[in-house]
Formats: C-alpha cells, sequence, structure tokens
C-alpha cells in the first residue's frame, strides 16, 4: 500500500483538537513574567527612566557587553544598523521596547509597567518612505547619507531601444498598505532554568528555533550548547515568528541574571505596535509592449518601507531585493530596467510575510497585463496567453532559471472552469440592472524550495538552505525522522511520515516526525519560504533510501538472501516471488540486540543521516475571482474563487489544499480589508482587532481548488513547495475583478486595501472627472 | 493588587477552589487556576473567540468575563469535549475535513460550534456562516471549518 497521495488524517490533530497541546503561554505557569515599557514616541532622545523603588526594572544601561543585533548582507548598497536590544539613548519607533518589568506575575508586571516613567524628547520623525525620501527628510539613523538603506539595481538587454520600438508603452502604480501577519497567537518565550546544569531552556514560539539559538547564545556571549531551544506548538507564523525578537534574548538575560525562569507573553497591542509589520510596498512600472500585444520591456522603480530596524536573519534587504529579481514573474521579455530601494522609517520594523514582495510585485504585473489587454482590445486571457513562459527550462531577464511548470496550461484551465462567454453574458445583462459584477486573473510563479545555491546569491552573512535528516530505526522498528525544519501548522508530520513510510515499506504511524528542539534535531533552518516539504522532504527521502538500503542487508543477513532479492512491503522483508520474509520489526531487533548475526564489516544499529540542498523549484498557479462591488457602499462581495494549482506531486491532497485554502484567504485580507495606519507623527492607530479587520468566514468564499501536476527533477520527491501561493496570486485576482467590474464608471484599481471607503472615493473621483 | 477572593468554579463537571483577584478573567482563571490551557488568549479584548467556552450551555468569551461572576455557572472547556477518550462529532469531523492548521482557534471554535447547534441543531447554510463568524481563523480560510461543523450537526442530530 502506497500512502503518498492520500489525504490521510494529521497525525498533528488528537493533541489540538483536545486542548492537549501546549502553546507558548501554557509552559509559563511556574515563571517570574516580564512586562516591557515601550516608546510612546515614533523618534527621541531618551533622557532618564524613572521607575518604582522597589521594582525589578531593567535598561540597557544594565545589560553591560550584551551585544547588538546587527543583521548584514554583504554587498555594497546594503546600510547595516546596530540594533540594541534596548534603546541606548534614542527610540526610533512607537512600541520599541525601553525597559522591562520582571514580576510575579503577568498582571503585577504590567501594573509596574505602567508606572515606569520614559522621559522622552521628542525629535522629528518620518513615518512614511515618501516622506523619508524627502530632500532634507530627517535621518532615521546618525552618520548615513540617506534614508535609502538597500538598493537593487538591475539593467538588462536594451531597455532603451525597447521603449523606442514600442507600438504601446504603458505606466502602471501599485501601491500596498501595509499588514501584519497577524498569527492568532502572538510571540513569546519562556526561558527556564535547570537547577541543577545552569543551562537555559528557552521554550519560544519561533519558526526558525535553530537560528534563534545561535543568535541568542551569540549576543549573550555563551557557547551555544549552554541553551536549548525547544519551539512548542505554535500558533500561527507566517513569517514573522522568523525575525528575532529582541525580546526572546532579554528573557533568556533575565534569567540568568535573576537566576530563575522567566516568561514573556506578549499581548495582542504589542503584536501590533512592536512585532514585525510587512508589504508597504509602492511600484512604478514602464511597460513596453509590440504591435502583437507582446511584453519587450519593463522600467520599474519600486520602494519598499523596511522600518526602523534590520531584521535578523534575513535583514530589511528581503522585500525590496526579492522584488527587483523576481518582478518578471512568469513573462517572458528579456529588457528590464528596476531600481529597488529599501527606506528606513520611524515605524516598526519589517519582517518576511507570506509571499514576501510577490503578493505586490504580482499585483502590478497582472493590472499591467489588464491594462494592456484592453489597450489593445484584447481579452484578459488571450493577453496571458501571448505573453506567459512556454519553454523550459527559461532564463528570466534576471538571470532567475524557472523549471517545467505549466503557465499556459493553468491559464486555460481556468479560463474554462470558469466559462467566460457564459460569464461576460451575465455581467452584461447585471450591468443592465445597475449591478456590477467582475471578473479577474492572476497568474503567477511561486519560487520554492530553495537551498544554499540560492540564498548565497543575496550575500547575506546568515546563508540558509538545507536541511538534513536524522533518520533512526529503534529497536521495536519504529521510524523516529529528526528535522531542522520547525512546523507550526503546515501537516509536514503526516506527509512526512506518509513519504518515509511509503520507502521504508512500514505504516506512517510506525514514523515519529522529531521537530522543534535542538537537542533532538540536527542544525537546521526551519520552516519559511515554502520549503519544507521539499527540502526537508528531499533530505527524508534520501535518508529514508540509505536506512532502507540497511534494512534489506540485514534481512538478507537474517534471510541468507542476496539484498537485491528483497523487498521491504507492508511492514515485511520479503524474498520476491517467495514466502519466505521477516519482519521489519524483527530486522530491527538483530539490527541491535544481535549484531553478531549480521555479515562482517556491517555496522550495527539502524540509523541513516541525509542532507538536501537543492537550488529551488518554481510552483505555478492561476486564480481568478468573481466579484460583486455595491457601488453605494464600495462593498466587494466575492462570488467565487478558483485556484488551478500546479505544486508538482502532492503528498497529501488534504493538507495542500488547505495550504492554498488559507493563503488564499490571506490574499483576500491584502486586497480589501487588512491595513496597519500610522498618522503623520509615527502613531499606530491600529491596535486592536476593532482597528486591523482580518476576514471572518463570511467574507471569504468556498475556494475551488483544480490541480495539475508537473513533475521536474528539480525536487528530488517531485513535490514542489505551494505555503505561500495562495497569498501571492489572491490579491492581483481580486483586484482585476473589481476593477473589472467598475470599468462602466472607469475605475481602474492600483492600492490596495481596496477597502470600502477607497472603493467609494474612486467611484466619486471617477465620476466628478467624467462629468 | 487588591484583596483576592476565595471562590469555586464548577469546570467541567469539577469543582475548582480557587483564590483570586476580583480583576482576574475567567479565561485567566481557567488557564492559571484551573490548569486547563486548552482555552486559548488570541486578543484579549473580546474579537477574536479563541477563549470561547460554554457558561451555563451558552458561548461566551471567557476574556471578557471575570472569574468572580462566575460561581454557581456551570462552565465547559475543550477539555470537556471528549468523555472516556471517546471524541465529541465536532472534535471527529474537524479531523476529518482538515477544519485546523495550527490548530491554536480550534478550541474556541469547538465551544462556539456545540453551544450553536445545542441551542439549535437545525443550523445550517448562512445562519451557521454567521455565527461561525464570531470567531477568526488565520491558517485555514474557514471553509474546512464550515464543513467540519456541518458533518458534525448531521451526527449530533442523530
Amino acid at each position: 500500500m502506497r500512502f503518498v497521495g492520500e489525504g490521510i488524517r494529521r497525525r498533528e490533530d488528537p493533541a489540538l483538537i483536545t486542548g492537549r497541546s501546549r502553546f507558548i503561554a501554557d509552559l509559563s505557569h511556574e515563571c517570574d513574567a516580564v512586562a516591557f515599557v515601550r516608546s510612546p514616541v515614533a523618534a527621541g532622545h531618551i533622557r532618564g527612566v524613572e521607575a518604582p523603588d522597589d521594582a525589578r526594572v531593567f535598561t540597557a544601561a544594565h545589560l553591560g557587553d550584551m551585544g547588538s543585533v546587527v543583521p548584514m548582507l554583504h554587498r555594497p548598497d546594503y546600510v547595516p544598523v546596530a540594533q540594541p536590544l534596548l534603546a541606548t539613548d534614542q527610540v526610533k519607533y512607537v512600541g520599541e521596547p525601553v525597559a522591562m518589568v520582571v514580576a510575579d506575575s503577568r498582571h503585577s508586571a504590567e501594573d509596574l509597567a505602567e508606572q515606569v516613567f520614559l522621559d522622552i524628547e521628542p525629535v522629528d520623525e518620518v513615518s512614511s518612505a515618501s516622506a523619508a525620501l524627502v530632500d532634507g527628510a530627517p535621518r532615521v539613523h546618525h552618520g548615513t547619507d540617506s534614508n535609502v538603506v538597500v538598493s537593487g539595481n538591475i539593467d538588462t538587454g536594451d531597455v532603451d531601444r525597447a521603449f523606442r520600438s514600442a507600438a504601446q508603452v504603458i505606466g502602471i502604480e501599485v501601491t500596498s498598505g501595509r499588514q501584519s501577519a497577524m498569527p492568532l497567537e502572538a510571540r513569546g518565550a519562556v526561558a527556564i532554568k535547570d537547577a541543577a546544569s545552569e543551562r537555559i531552556t528557552l521554550y519560544a514560539s519561533t519558526q526558525m528555533p535553530h537560528v534563534l539559538r545561535t543568535i541568542v547564545a551569540d549576543l549573550l556571549r555563551i557557547p551555544e550548547s549552554d541553551l536549548h531551544v525547544i519551539a512548542p506548538s505554535v500558533g500561527g507564523a507566517f513569517g514573522q515568528k522568523m525575525a528575532l525578537p529582541t525580546e526572546y534574548a532579554l528573557v533568556v538575560w533575565l534569567a540568568r541574571r535573576l537566576g530563575q525562569s522567566v516568561c514573556w507573553i506578549e499581548d495582542r497591542r504589542e503584536n501590533f505596535t512592536s512585532s514585525f509589520h510587512a508589504r508597504d510596498h509602492q511600484y512604478r512600472l514602464e511597460a513596453a509592449f509590440d504591435g502583437e500585444a507582446r511584453l519587450i520591456a519593463v522600467d520599474a522603480d519600486l520602494v519598499a518601507n523596511v522600518g526602523a530596524y534590520s531584521c535578523y536573519p534575513v535583514t530589511w534587504g528581503v522585500e525590496p531585493l526579492m522584488a527587483a529579481a523576481e518582478l518578471p514573474g512568469p513573462y517572458d521579455f528579456q529588457s528590464y530596467r528596476v531600481r529597488a530601494r529599501g527606506v528606513t522609517t520611524n515605524t516598526c520594523p519589517m519582517s518576511p510575510y507570506r509571499g514576501v514582495s510577490r503578493p505586490v510585485l504580482t499585483l502590478a504585473m497582472e493590472r499591467l497585463m489588464d491594462t494592456a489587454a484592453e489597450r489593445f482590445g484584447i481579452d484578459p486571457i488571450e493577453i496571458r496567453r501571448r505573453n506567459l513562459i512556454t519553454s523550459f527550462p527559461y532564463r528570466s531577464a534576471t538571470g532567475v532559471v524557472y523549471d517545467e511548470g505549466s503557465y499556459i496550461q493553468s491559464l486555460e484551465r481556468a479560463a474554462e472552469v470558469i466559462d467566460m462567454e457564459a460569464f461576460r453574458r451575465t455581467q452584461e445583462e447585471a450591468r443592465k440592472q445597475g449591478r456590477y459584477p467582475g471578473v479577474g486573473f492572476s497568474v503567477f510563479s511561486e519560487r520554492t524550495g530553495y537551498g544554499t545555491p540560492t540564498f548565497a546569491q543575496r550575500s547575506m552573512e546568515v546563508t540558509p538552505g538545507y536541511e538534513t535528516v536524522d533518520m533512526i530505526m529503534d529497536p521495536s522498528g519504529n521510524v523516529e525522522v529528526r528535522i531542522g525544519a520547525s512546523p507550526h501548522g503546515q501537516g509536514l508530520v503526516t506527509s512526512l511520515s506518509q513519504l518515509v513510510a511509503d520507502e521504508l515499506g512500514v505504516h506512517p504511524e510506525t514514523v515519529q516526525v522529531v521537530h522543534g528542539d535542538t537537542d533532538r534535531t540536527p542544525y537546521g533552518w526551519g520552516t519559511f519560504a515554502s520549503r519544507s516539504m521539499v527540502i526537508s522532504g528531499g533530505a527524508s527521502h534520501l535518508a529514508a533510501g540509505k536506512l532502507r538500503d540497511s534494512i534489506v542487508e540485514i534481512a538478507g543477513d537474517i534471510l541468507e538472501a542476496a539484498p537485491v532479492d528483497i523487498v521491504l512491503t507492508d511492514g515485511k522483508a520479503v524474498v520476491r516471488g517467495t514466502d519466505k520474509g521477516v519482519s521489519i520489526p524483527e530486522v530491527a531487533r538483530v539490527a541491535h540486540h544481535q549484531s553478531h548475526r549480521l555479515k562482517p564489516g556491517r555496522d550495527p544499529g539502524l540509523r541513516a543521516v541525509a542532507t538536501y540542498d537543492p537550488a529551488g523549484t518554481f510552483s505555478n498557479a492561476c486564480h481568478v475571482a468573481v466579484v460583486e462591488v455595491d457601488i453605494e457602499t464600495g462593498g466587494v462581495r466575492l462570488e467565487r474563487f478558483v485556484v488551478v494549482e500546479d505544486a508538482g506531486l502532492l503528498i497529501n491532497p488534504v493538507i495542500v489544499d488547505g495550504q492554498i485554502a488559507g493563503g488564499v484567504a490571506q490574499g483576500i485580507a491584502n486586497a480589501l480589508f487588512e491595513e496597519i495606519i500610522y498618522d503623520e507623527s509615527g502613531n499606530i492607530l491600529t491596535t486592536s482587532l476593532l482597528d486591523y479587520l482580518p476576514p471572518t468566514m463570511s467574507e471569504i468564499p468556498r475556494i475551488e481548488i483544480h490541480h495539475l501536476e508537473t513533475i521536474t527533477d528539480a525536487s528530488i520527491t517531485g513535490a514542489k513547495g505551494l505555503g505561500e501561493g495562495g497569498a501571492i496570486g489572491a490579491p492581483a485576482a481580486v483586484i482585476n475583478a473589481v476593477s473589472d467590474a467598475l470599468r462602466p464608471l472607469g475605475v481602474g484599481i492600483t492600492e490596495i486595501p481596496a477597502t470600502p471607503s477607497r472603493v467609494r472615493d474612486w467611484i466619486r473621483i471617477a465620476l466628478e472627472g467624467a462629468a | 493588587m487588591t484583596a483576592l477572593r476565595d471562590i469555586t468554579l464548577l469546570v467541567n463537571g469539577q469543582e475548582y477552589a480557587v483564590r483570586v483577584e476580583p480583576r482576574k478573567t475567567l479565561a485567566d482563571t481557567i488557564r492559571e487556576d484551573c490548569r486547563l490551557t486548552g482555552t486559548h488568549l488570541g486578543c484579549e479584548h473580546g474579537v477574536c473567540g479563541a477563549c470561547t467556552i460554554l457558561v451555563d450551555g451558552s458561548p461566551v468569551r471567557s476574556c471578557l468575563l471575570f472569574a468572580v461572576q462566575c460561581e454557581g455557572v456551570e462552565i465547559e472547556t475543550v477539555e470537556g469535549l471528549a468523555s472516556d477518550g471517546v471524541l465529541h462529532p465536532l472534535q471527529e469531523a474537524f479531523w476529518e475535513h482538515h477544519g485546523l492548521q495550527c490548530g491554536f482557534c480550534t478550541p474556541g471554535f469547538l465551544m462556539l460550534a456545540k453551544g450553536a447547534l445545542e441551542e439549535d441543531p437545525g443550523l445550517t447554510g448562512e445562519s451557521l456562516k454567521e455565527v461561525l463568524s464570531s470567531n477568526l481563523c488565520r491558517c485555514t480560510g474557514y471553509q474546512n471549518i464550515l464543513a467540519a461543523v456541518e458533518a458534525a450537526a448531521v451526527r449530533m442530530r442523530r
């Protein structure tokens, strides 16, 4: 029996549905609690901190030689900035931690924190990228030439010639508001001091336990072996928990300083003001098309607000540089000029969030395609048909190599599912009745599962990529798969157990996947960037192959048969074509306890280690949104959402569909609802779930998912990653649909989220312009 | 810090004698004093619904109640859903329909659905969606939660 391809129930779920799982706050009972005192102003000089006499209050002055965080990219146009763990003499954003208070409960710590007075002299701040780019704007960081702290320029092909020869030149601008990944569980850390060994165990809500251990040990100047990091159940992350929170390092410092266990459980307000934000981009594109509506060149200017500090380990280069490199997406053109700038501002630092720049660049390219289609008088499917890449491997204008995909096929399939002719007829009828339905397409590529070779091109000081799997069959015949990835909702325990079970001819329930514990797993990079199924899955596949070879050899010794004649199936090793066999648990028992029976030269026990470090692969998909806009309220209702996804081989189709649906919901949120807002003086206005509006069940339609399965050798298992795709493609599909709906009114949308008040404004402005 | 009060809470049929400040929320008390950590806190201001429990059979946000208000009422949390190791139909259905990913919102959704379906076993369609829109989930996109609750509703009516 094969398990790969089966939608078996998740092995993660029994603990989660009964309340037995342990999330970070569930581990905090025996600890003193920390509350942080945070800056109420966007920029200022700290003149003093006054605290109640008997309170345990700590400021930067107490931290001694504790290091600061200096995330590093080795590029000439990158400006490194040191982030103190607690603000020293200046504050740079509302919510920046300045002091910390320890008490015997969270309530008491917060009471005391309210009595700490921060004496801060405000100075001029910049709260938006556009304000930060003005000549003479206040500098967020002293000693810098400007607020541009990272930039990337590419100029390939012959852009000027392409524009001179163009039949049409189309310019568009898109803006994406600032978002929060907003995991439902905010961040938190619990540092437990072991009295006997004096070692600290740091439980942390994180996507990267090993990397967290490295940086915290570095900052505290202690050997990594003195620190044990465990990621318990993590209540969502989406990128926000892959960047280092300085608070986690401080909790460990406090536990060492006070000689006791200490916890910090972030509340929702802190999560909005002081965790990491994302998006906040403005793009301006000029595109040259030939007479056949073929895109021949793009000239782009990309600006990303990267907040007050660079994030560890990926730095504040991650958004603007990825946007520059991946803007071409799935479209075939070779002349490309781009200037991408990351601009520092007095706002909360940024970290990657599901999709990283691709939701915005896909919005830009897909708005461009629809705008061009209208200009050329062809339909949105035809223009994409003419411009999508079709032959593989394809080398993009920026040198990125795309493996085999199904870009055109996904588009054609989606168009079939939607039945465009029927939709246009319905739309025409509806318009006669004063209703405004619309349809929008979005075709995109999702680079996934990339390892060190790809990350190395970014010149990161900390270069992620490989994953190692340590696989052990114990004497009872159960398999332990110890992975450096750190899943937190993706169902990787289930998917990997299916993969390994097939390799070893055993049942998934005999395969235990161990993760999120630096003492029990090999060094690895954690779970982010749609990588775990591809890379940890690839390493598991390789390790299982080695383990299978060992099992077969030992079974051969027991059965007196040649290993080549032995197959593993249904928990047994059998000699092909005979009824001679031995159970795998028996083989395991002999390997451990009767190793004298093995052929000379064989190692006792059953263990295999393998590492996988691929260059990466590309998933692709076409999303289609059908909406209806209420022009009185500006409200957008989603009527249908279709996804045609190609993520290669599906290991567990139910889990795959769950990832797609969840990503699409976040993309819809990005398109229509969610926005972090700062006022002109850098005060954050969206600090609760009454101001920041994630969608509920009523706003998310059923997501209709169809699959194509292109198998390439860019992934050793055939599985391509897909964690981010839903969030990448959905905003463009929704916004194209809203623009299609409002075409009779002359509204083309270039800014997200397209909230009801914005939609109303755009309609009013368009109607006034027409009048 | 104000004077502590001794109260007794009845949670999942079991009595818990606890000593709490009057300002302590029911959610914190259940989690910290009763040591039932299956009830989660996502916002602590009554929007996300992760802390939803049943009080005398009705779904409530336990972050918006004080423990001292809850003497003499019957409280149910996710820990009381399964009995003798047998999963409740809602738990079975969430598992079967992949109604959870990270699982942080799940206890709140389970208790919300239990309360709603026990009050109106025939709840379906848009009315059911409206009730389930009380709580937030960040992972699933909601449709599998809806499918799970619909499937459980059928089983619970039998």
